[in-house]
């Protein structure tokens, strides 16, 4: 049985301007120690998804699916039990590490926090728990650090506090959103391989959210393509990259600069980012995609293998043979 | 003083004469920092954030500045515009001192140098039209032009930045990120600069938005013969867009080359360091590359390591690189490094067979 699985998970925020939908219907799972990437651009849902798996939407925003961790559906959870479900089996980090970081408390208190109130431990032996936990994620001198507070961390550091927090209870599915978006670049390169060792030596499934897609050929198995609130095609990692089926993970594919190719000129995807509270009926891709025809303005296409390449699921109306 | 209009509109694409349009010689920017509660009469510290840098920019050229948060690039950049003094060394525009200007005569300078910045948005009045804040710097800069002229130049320049002429009257939360970005371009150029200097102009974009409004820039670099100084922390969008670029390090440069040398044969530690850094969306080529991953976070500007600044997280420094500054090796065809030990085997020959 899959750790994860979400089914036809929708989410839907009741703004002044009427409803939005950011996510509309994805189905997806994650298997235990898999890792995972979900890629797009601002808008695509992939945050919400994750929040909403996590029952963090904001207050105008409702799901409705299944989420199903272990057999039981999150969404219908009491908060009690989604409380423990969220500190001692599923992890997340943020993308600004300042913000998710409490200002007015000490690094300790912050840490210990988590397992004197999930796990019982007394105050000191939490702290010794959280002691080791940075030295596990690479703070150096962490005995003597860990009574700082947020802001006496560099951005990096104050990321690998909040691995390590999320870590505090052994969790078995991490959720990273855009961990590194806000660091530099060798700085980044530091907490990749830091996940990677994580996910070795506690064998944790990882979700990650980005829209680096160079960050996720080095790091996950499979990846999860969205726009616009919906799965545009999802496969494993390699083939995904080596062929991909889809318009819009081609053209994405295109348009990042490579520092080990010189093209001219870069190629685009034409037109803007779609506007989440009207989309088209059909394929939000439309508007963009240079292989629109026929029915994808009205007609939404399916999450189905690729024709000679059953490894990977697209939605898409355009022959597979075309788009290339 | 009478309108310029007449200055030559299409300025010849890339005339590159051998006399640069821009010099930076020497140039330092300290900021005095008060330490919390301290006395007036205490001396305050200085945090040199541009520490000695020097650089020709020929007209036409486009010179890309790459560098870690708090390197000193978005300071260099602000100074050469002139917003921030500099507190030494030279910056000559057109051969003419910047720090020894009249008022009047900056504010002709101020005409030919314009900027392009990071969050389009925020950059943007948000109670101006987009047609009056392309509009604004011409009527600031030349009141006389006749308003029929003003319109036809912003419809002009919203067509060649791939705005549609028709929306100049609406307002910039009605635009989206890459449209914004364009208006800031189109309000840099309707003085028709010489010099421009795009800061991050593109790293609070979507990928997808960011190589159009990439291209849109490299193309109007080129057919304005604009000189341009493109300053960037992602080291593959500078490389598209720039002819030659400078890594800087803390204040500091630690290389200037071409591009295709500085990407291909890295010879600084730093420059090398950084490159191999930079995620390549290929997962093939991904597991195959050795990756040395820089130590350490860059250290504190207020209290920089003596001798090279780099050299604490070096992973080839020497014991000597701690008692002086390393001077510029100059390798030929423009190339220069801040690294006497460069020659010494690479730390990264894996990320140079896959850059080849």
């Amino acid at each position: 049985m899959a750790l994860l699985d979400i089914e036809d998970l929708r989410v839907t925020f009741t703004t002044g301007d009427g409803e939005v939908n950011a996510v509309n219907g994805v189905n997806f799972s994650i298997e235990e120690g898999e890792t995972l990437a979900i890629v797009g651009e601002s808008g695509s849902g992939k945050s919400q998804t994750a929040f909403a798996a996590m029952g963090l939407l904001a207050r105008n925003g409702r799901a409705t699916g299944q989420i199903r961790y272990d057999g039981r559906n999150l969404l219908e959870l009491k908060q009690k039990e989604l409380n423990r479900v969220r500190s001692e089996e599923i992890g997340m980090i943020f993308q600004d590490p300042m913000t998710s970081l409490n200002p007015y408390m000490r690094i300790s208190e912050q840490m210990a926090e988590v397992l004197t109130l999930h796990k019982g431990l007394s105050k000191k032996a939490a702290i010794d728990e959280a002691t080791k936990m940075l030295d596990a994620v690479k703070i150096p001198d962490a005995k003597n650090r860990i009574t700082m507070f947020p802001h006496e961390f560099s951005g990096g550091m104050r990321q690998r506090i909040m691995i390590a927090m999320a870590l505090l209870c052994q969790p078995r599915l991490l959720i990273a959103d855009e961990p590194t978006t806000a660091l530099d670049v060798t700085v980044q390169a530091q907490i990749m391989e830091l996940m990677a060792e994580i996910r070795q030596e506690f064998g944790t499934a990882i979700i990650l959210i980005t829209h680096d897609l160079g960050i996720v050929a080095d790091t996950c198995e499979r990846t999860l393509v969205m726009y616009g609130g919906q799965i545009m095609e999802k496969g494993p990692t390699e083939q995904l990259f080596e062929r991909p089926t889809h318009p819009y993970t081609l053209g994405l594919l295109r348009a990042v600069p490579r520092i080990d190719r010189d093209d001219e000129t870069l190629s685009t995807i034409a037109g803007e980012p779609p506007d989440m509270s009207s989309l088209p009926k059909g394929c939000p891709f439309t508007p963009r995609c240079s292989f629109a025809h026929g029915p994808c303005p009205t007609v939404r296409p399916e999450l189905v293998p690729a024709d000679g390449f059953p490894a990977l699921r697209r939605a898409c109306h355009a022959p597979v043979a075309e788009v290339k | 003083m009478p309108p310029t209009g007449g200055r030559t509109p299409p300025r010849s694409p890339p005339a590159r004469s051998k006399k640069p349009i821009l010099r930076v010689d020497d140039l330092r920017v300290a900021f005095d920092i008060r330490p919390r509660g301290a006395w007036p009469w205490t001396p305050s510290n200085k945090l040199h954030a541009v520490g000695g840098i020097s650089f020709d920019l020929a007209p036409g050229e486009s010179l890309g500045v790459v560098g870690e948060s708090g390197s000193g690039k978005s300071t260099l950049a602000r100074a050469i515009v002139g917003t921030i003094p500099s507190t030494g060394g030279r910056i000559e525009f057109e051969g003419q001192d910047l720090a020894s200007m009249s008022d009047r005569q900056r504010r002709v300078h101020r005409k030919d140098v314009q900027m392009v910045f990071q969050d389009p948005l925020a950059a943007l009045n948000p109670r101006m039209t987009v047609g009056d804040i392309i509009a604004e710097p011409l009527v600031t800069h030349e009141p006389k032009t006749p308003r029929k002229e003003v319109r036809r130049r912003v419809a002009e320049l919203m067509e060649r930045v791939g705005l549609l002429p028709n929306l100049v009257n609406r307002y910039p939360h009605e635009f989206s990120g890459g449209q914004c970005q364009r208006i800031g371009i189109a309000r840099a150029l309707i003085l028709k600069p010489k010099l421009l200097i795009c800061d991050e102009p593109v790293s609070a974009l979507d990928v997808s938005v960011q190589a159009q409004v990439v291209n849109l820039l490299k193309e109007l670099q080129r057919d304005m013969g604009l000189a341009m100084i493109f300053i960037a922390h992602d080291l593959s969008v500078v490389k598209h867009v720039s002819d030659r670029i400078v890594v800087m390090y803390l204040g500091r440069v630690m290389e200037v080359a071409k591009s295709k040398a500085l990407t291909t044969n890295p010879e600084h530690p730093y420059t090398q360091a950084l490159i191999a850094s930079v995620p390549i969306p290929d997962p093939v080529l991904e597991r195959q590359r050795q990756r040395p991953v820089l130590g350490g976070e860059l250290p504190s500007p207020l209290s920089p390591p003596s001798g090279c600044v780099f050299r604490t997280r070096c992973p080839k420094a020497h014991p000597d690189c701690a008692e002086r500054p390393p001077r510029m090796v100059d390798l030929g065809d423009g190339h220069r490094v801040a690294c006497p030990y460069h020659q010494e085997p690479s730390v990264l020959d894996a990320a140079r067979q896959m850059a080849g």
